[in-house]
């Protein structure tokens, strides 16, 4: 009797944390969704009304919104892929037996992922520069005219993405490492018998054992992904002409620059649905995949 | 291919990668020590002609850059040092201790992991300034003392833990305090190191929730003044570079230092079991 009640003793605390600074605030944002809370009823409670569904309706109706869940889809459905693709290519290389210092490599390629955001979004701001920064400088060199990277409107998604996969590839990166060390030797030697090369090796061998780890990572990366906010809040304030606003940037204005916090948290419930059907999907087709 | 000219090509690789990983870094430090103004120039340089402090010396004289790293340390130590307690705790308890709902207060705790933080942003917001924790180091520090993830590193790494040891100390009458602290917390230090490398990192970087709460400028953090200077000084890469060293460098050296721990606990973390 004594243990069970120490036991409660040791879990209690962090329990009673995450219930009322996370799971109570979480179940208060649905009921706030239906709500018009706003700057009204921030000052005086007596002001506040349940609206059913007409935020989420409102919000289905408000193009800025379609824009930012555009701007959102294209940075996943782009960035996700893209950034497990560098992650992998890294982790083949670094675990090649031709390989010299890996493990400098590995510390090297991974830097990026603990830097501040918030910093390194700076630097690549002034590297990204049209007129002094370097990248256009170097182009030059070699006659491509100067890209105005984050204030034309077709550059500044793309720029934000080739940073973010810049600042986040060597997470995955480690994890598939441990996933490619964890095939048995044995199973490329086999094959490298039967005369395969070494792509056709690890297309044949490789890959699909490495199947579930990267199933695990490209959902982590993807759930990741969804979430943009900090790099365009930083480097564009969601501009040139919207195109970098994000479904976060979104809810982060409507709730605390409009103090619209009723309809800022049917943004979040709607984000949040989004991220857990694509998670769904995604399993659903790794499984799937993985059984054929 | 043969293994010689495979060699030239996949070291070529790495260097080139490595190189595109780490100038943006090194840049970042060469410029920082620019005079002002002699960054923005063609070709842009690569090296300080005349080496200056002057930037550092601006930062913290001027800009409070000093007041920042206070709040940003400050912050960063008290979430790490009370999830680290909270965490262990619960994570130890769940893998090692019995008690009724263990498994099903454990798997409800997991299923939440899905949530994204930003949803509970708004009502958090609001619970907080009628605690009249907005704009306060306790409206950053609470919401952080306990973690989902961090229990579950420790719950995962608490397995392995001998019941018999624990079963033997019981036997010689040790009370549950005394066999957590003694018997318990000198076995789980690796990940206990892990666990507060991840969270000094994790909050000493956080950006959103800090934008949010801390209103005022007296106790930001060092990323939400970074933003909120860089609208201000755009014409100044040399002084806002040498306000990304002050930011970046103490996380990095921290990082050198523990990489070790820090890359088995990311492996930890992500396989599930």
């Amino acid at each position: 009797m004594n243990a069970r009640l120490a036991a409660w003793g040791f879990v209690a605390p962090a329990v009673v944390v995450i219930t009322v600074f996370f799971l109570l605030p979480v179940a208060g944002a649905l009921v706030l969704s239906f709500t018009d809370f706003d700057l009204y009823a921030l000052a005086d409670m007596r002001n506040l009304r349940f609206v059913g569904l007409a935020n989420y309706l409102h919000l289905l109706a408000t193009p800025l919104f379609w824009q930012a869940l555009g701007n959102t889809l294209y940075f996943v459905l782009v960035g996700v892929p893209l950034s497990i693709g560098v992650s992998l290519g890294a982790a083949l290389l670094l675990n090649s037996r031709l390989a010299r210092a890996s493990a400098f490599f590995r510390t090297a390629l991974f830097a990026p992922v603990v830097t501040t955001l918030v910093a390194v979004a700076t630097i690549w701001q002034y590297l990204f520069h049209t007129r002094y920064g370097l990248l256009n400088y170097t182009l030059g060199m070699v006659h491509v005219s100067p890209v105005d990277w984050l204030g034309d409107p077709h550059w500044a998604m793309p720029t934000i993405i080739l940073f973010a996969i810049w600042k986040n590839f060597g997470y995955n990166m480690v994890i598939l490492m441990a996933g490619l060390q964890a095939i048995p030797r044995e199973l490329y030697e086999a094959a490298r018998i039967d005369g395969a090369s070494s792509f056709r090796q690890f297309i044949h061998v490789g890959l699909p054992m490495l199947g579930p780890t990267l199933s695990l990572v490209s959902i982590l990366t993807m759930a990741g992904y969804f979430q943009l906010f900090a790099e365009p809040y930083v480097m564009t304030q969601g501009g040139p002409q919207q195109s970098t606003l994000s479904v976060l940037y979104f809810m982060y204005n409507e709730g605390f620059k409009w103090w619209n916090l009723g309809a800022a948290s049917a943004v979040a419930f709607l984000l949040f649905g989004l991220i857990f059907l694509c998670t769904g999907a995604l399993l659903r087709l790794t499984r799937v995949h993985g059984a054929t | 291919m043969n293994s010689r000219s495979g060699v030239v090509v996949i070291n070529g690789l790495l260097v080139g990668l490595a190189a595109i990983a780490l100038f943006p870094l090194l840049w970042m430090v060469s410029v920082s020590f620019m005079p002002a103004g002699t960054a923005s120039a063609l070709p842009p340089p690569l090296w300080p002609a005349v080496p200056t402090l002057a930037n550092y010396r601006e930062l913290f004289a001027r800009d409070g850059m000093g007041r920042y790293f206070f709040n940003s340390a400050a912050i960063a130590t008290a979430i790490t040092l009370g999830s680290l307690l909270l965490n262990v705790m619960a994570g130890y308890a769940f893998s090692k201790l019995e008690f009724t709902g263990r498994e099903q207060l454990f798997k409800l705790l997991f299923g939440a992991l899905v949530i994204p933080a930003q949803v509970a942003m708004m009502p958090l917001f609001l619970l907080l300034k009628h605690l009249g924790m907005v704009n306060t180091y306790g409206g950053v520090i609470v919401p952080g003392l306990a973690g989902i993830f961090g229990i579950y590193l420790v719950r995962q790494y608490a397995r392995s833990i001998p019941d018999e040891l624990l079963e033997a100390a019981r036997v010689d009458g040790a009370g549950e305090l005394l066999i957590f602290t003694r018997i318990v917390v000198p076995l789980l230090k690796p990940i206990v190191i892990t666990l507060a490398l991840f969270t000094f990192l994790g909050s000493w970087n956080d950006f959103m929730w800090p934008l949010i709460v801390l209103t005022g400028q007296d106790l930001q953090t060092l990323p939400v003044a970074l933003a909120s200077l860089s609208r201000e000084h755009v014409q100044d890469p040399e002084l806002m570079m040498a306000g990304s060293v002050v930011t970046i460098l103490p996380v990095l050296a921290l990082f050198l230092a523990l990489q070790r721990h820090y890359i088995d606990g990311l492996l930890l973390g992500s396989v599930k079991g």
